[in-house]
């Protein structure tokens, strides 16, 4: 598992960089998730936000692909404003960005390749999906991709017959499968044990790494962002109390992000 | 499923869903069926004109149905109402106590005799194979019409059904408490009420309810061929063409199913 | 010796089982006295029923009767196959669009009514009303059964799908994926297995009431059985029973094929 043959190494010139202003999210009247959240992530590199449950990074990390419809806010992203983006258009832009996901999310009953395949969904015609005929190079790349997360062995397997680190790796090939020019991550290893969460964000922060592409993964620890993020962002009661490198992220910053004592120690 | 691997650089690796051997026999079954579809089609006869008068015939259908001769809801339909619904319980009561000694015989966990196996099943198959409605002409030949015939009709199609599913429920009982019971000494009477039906239990409510839902759709059609109840108030209007009789008679029997569907719900919901 | 405490029950009677019991004792009772089930027209029937199977049997062989057994049978297979063949090929949108979790609200409350008023009725019913618009024949029969079809099949995807995994169906969604193909690869693997199911019950199903749409008009076996009842051909009666059950349990075979094939 090496970055060996690339396929399709992304070109450099372009503009990746996605821009927030002013996010704002009820999910209830009076009750905002978001409180006017700006932010600026640069087009490269791994951006973590961290903070405490409920804080709302999950919300801000589903705005960008629209899974959640923001209240209020913009997100500009290639050109285009994500949050005003509908039908088609809205569809175009999603193709574009590749989700991972906590609980995996693959299709259980589909064959690992088949999971894979489906992040070309966006891309070719609904009979191909129905016939499982996929271009050839597509399923060429699949293979790539299995290959480049250490699955190559496994195409053919049932998704729910893999183990919780094996799915995910099929999700991040998934992702990557869309050719994206962002790749959001929601807490990816909360439901993995340490050992491969390490393994995960790796391979995470270095696939995307290698084809140029930025990532905004959102996380509960960390150890692990510390680690992997070229930028933290942190979040508390849906406003950003934290923006800068890990080094700069002191035990004063984390008590401001988490409250409480005694937990650091 | 099948994939060839190739290495990188060489030729593209190639991925098919199904292996040759399921393509071909996914062929041959679609091929049956678009050959099954074809036959069918050509045989039946389609009357043109008929075909041509139908939006016409429905509308004249519901203006001869309107207005609804309430009326004869006191007269008739009533009594007929409260008959069908008896029909469909008892039938379905009768049903169930017929169905379990089936039940018994054909669970494989129950008995081993795979004689006595075969032999239950023929009877689940037969019974259930043979509509209620024809029972139904079966036992008014038998007990003269009326609800009687129409109860019997009722009771023996369900026990094909009800022995099924309650086959299956015994089937799926967990062994592990069987085998303790049995470890004790229990007789076997013991062991069947204590270890096998308080597992079998929320399932064989549950069949019965379903079971008593479909019977009172069921029983309100009886009537058609003379087993009493809502279905033979119906025979009675359509045989004098009283169309605006029979639109009282579906909307009751509309408003019946309805209401059994909801207090089905409802139970399952308390009880289940 | 250490005086032992008072005993409790170990196995309490369960009072609200008991009571329970006891009042379907006495519905059965009070059941068979509204519908003057007595003990003694049940004994005459059973003496008239034993003289009964005795004309049933054998089973009438005759060759004009099996000519009448044979063009019935054909027709009422037609009705069962096209029926079911439709139904499942229409089944599958309706249930999709009635779905809450996937349809938006107008469409799935439409699809859902309209899946209400097509399982609210006994095939039966619907035939005399189909009878009516097209005239008598098959076609009448066909409708009644593809309108059966749709009423059980649909519902059932319907909860299906509304049972499924959303995550999964998230996730295809975020790819970007067409409403078609989001279906496609998210929501149909999730339910396909149970829809081979439920289509294979309908066929047995169809394959059942196709004998019975005859009765009123429809078409198939069921106007020929009526007709033997009528002039008293019982051994003919049985013969055409015992066609129908051999039938049904070739459509369980069929399907255990289809099961094997698809699932």
């Amino acid at each position: 598992m090496d970055a060996s043959a690339l396929p399709n190494p992304a070109p450099t010139a372009v503009d990746r960089s996605l821009l927030i202003r002013n996010l704002c999210k009820e999910y209830r009247a009076g009750r905002p998730v978001l409180k006017g959240v700006s932010l600026a992530v640069a087009g490269r590199g791994v951006t973590a936000i961290i903070g405490p449950s409920g804080t709302g990074k999950s919300t801000l990390v589903r705005c960008i692909n629209r899974l959640v419809d923001p209240t209020a806010g913009e997100i500009l992203f290639r050109g285009q404003d994500l949050a005003r983006l509908t039908g088609r258009n809205l569809r175009a832009a999603r193709r574009r960005i590749g989700m991972i996901f906590q609980e995996y999310n693959l299709v259980e009953r589909l064959s690992v390749i088949e999971n894979v395949l489906c992040g070309r969904l966006g891309y070719v015609a609904a009979w191909r999906a129905w016939l499982r005929k996929f271009p050839d190079e597509d399923i060429e790349r699949a293979f790539q991709l299995l290959d480049a997360v250490g699955l190559g062995e496994l195409a053919t397997q049932r998704a729910d017959r893999l183990s919780g680190g094996q799915r995910q790796r099929v999700g991040i090939a998934r992702a990557l499968m869309q050719e994206p020019d962002l790749v959001l991550a929601d807490e990816p290893t909360s439901s993995l044990d340490p050992k491969t969460s390490v393994e995960i964000m790796e391979l995470i922060a270095r696939r995307a790494g290698e084809r140029d592409i930025p990532v905004i993964v959102n996380m509960h620890n960390v150890e692990l962002a510390r680690r992997f993020a070229d930028r933290i962002v942190g979040m508390r009661k849906g406003e950003i109390v934290f923006d800068g490198s890990p080094q700069a992220l002191t035990q004063a910053h984390l008590l401001r992000i988490y409250g409480g004592e005694g937990w650091l120690e | 499923m099948s994939a060839a691997n190739g290495s990188a650089g060489a030729e593209p690796r190639r991925w098919r869903r199904f292996t040759p051997a399921e393509r071909a026999m996914r062929a041959a079954f679609y091929l049956a069926v678009l050959i099954a579809i074809a036959w069918s089609l050509r045989s039946i006869e389609i009357i043109p004109e008929f075909l041509y008068d139908a939006p016409q015939q429905t509308v004249d259908l519901f203006v001869r149905m309107w207005p609804i001769d309430w009326a004869w809801y006191p007269k008739v339909v009533h009594a007929a109402l409260v008959e069908t619904l008896h029909t469909a319980t008892l039938g379905t009561v009768l049903a169930i106590a017929m169905a379990s000694p089936i039940a018994l015989m054909v669970a494989r966990n129950i008995t081993h005799s795979v004689l006595l196996n075969a032999i239950g099943r023929f009877v689940l198959v037969a019974t259930r194979s043979v509509n209620a409605m024809i029972w139904a002409l079966f036992f008014v030949a038998v007990f003269g019409p009326g609800a009687l015939a129409g109860t019997m009709a009722i009771a023996v199609h369900s026990i094909g059904f009800t022995g099924k599913f309650l086959s299956e429920a015994i089937e799926e009982a967990m062994p592990g408490p069987i085998e303790a019971l049995t470890a004790t000494g229990a007789s076997p009477l013991a062991v069947l009420l204590k270890g096998y039906w308080p597992q079998v239990k929320p399932a064989f409510l549950s069949i019965a309810l379903f079971r008593w839902d479909i019977n009172v759709r069921e029983s309100a059609v009886l009537g058609l061929v003379g087993g009493g109840g809502l279905g033979m108030a119906l025979e009675t209007a359509l045989a004098n063409l009283y169309w605006d009789q029979a639109g009282l008679v579906l909307l009751v029997i509309f408003a019946v199913v309805m209401v059994t569907e909801i207090a089905t719900a409802w139970i399952r919901s308390r009880i289940i | 010796m250490i005086a032992s405490p008072a005993r409790r029950a170990a196995f309490p009677p369960n009072w609200r089982a008991r009571i329970a019991l006891i009042a379907l004792a006495l519905y059965v009772v009070y059941a068979c006295g509204v519908l003057d089930v007595t003990w003694a027209r049940f004994v005459a029937g059973f003496a008239h029923g034993a003289h009964f199977i005795a004309r049933m049997i054998p089973p009438s062989v005759a060759q004009d009767k099996l000519e009448l057994l044979y063009g019935g049978m054909i027709e009422s297979l037609q009705i069962a196959i096209i029926a079911t063949v439709v139904g499942v090929l229409i089944s599958l949108p309706l249930g999709l669009a009635a779905a809450r979790n996937l349809s938006p609200l107008p469409v799935a409350w439409t699809a859902r009514t309209a899946i209400a008023l097509f399982r609210a009725f006994h095939p039966v019913i619907v035939a005399i009303l189909f009878v009516k618009a097209v005239g008598f024949g098959a076609l009448a029969g066909m409708l009644a059964l593809i309108v059966a079809s749709l009423g059980f099949l649909s519902k059932l995807v319907a909860e299906a799908v509304e049972d499924m995994s959303m995550n999964q169906v998230e996730a295809v969604r975020a790819t970007g994926a067409p409403f078609l193909s989001l279906v496609i690869m998210g929501v149909l693997p999730q339910v396909m297995s149970r829809f081979i199911g439920f289509s294979a019950y309908q066929l047995d199903s169809n394959l059942r009431n196709s004998a019975l749409v005859g009765l009123v008009g429809g078409g198939g076996i069921g106007a020929t059985m009526f007709t033997a009842f009528q002039r008293f051909e019982y051994d003919f009666v049985l013969t055409i029973a015992l066609s129908v059950i051999a039938v049904v349990m070739a459509g369980e075979i069929v399907s255990g094929w289809m099961r094997r094939l698809f699932q």
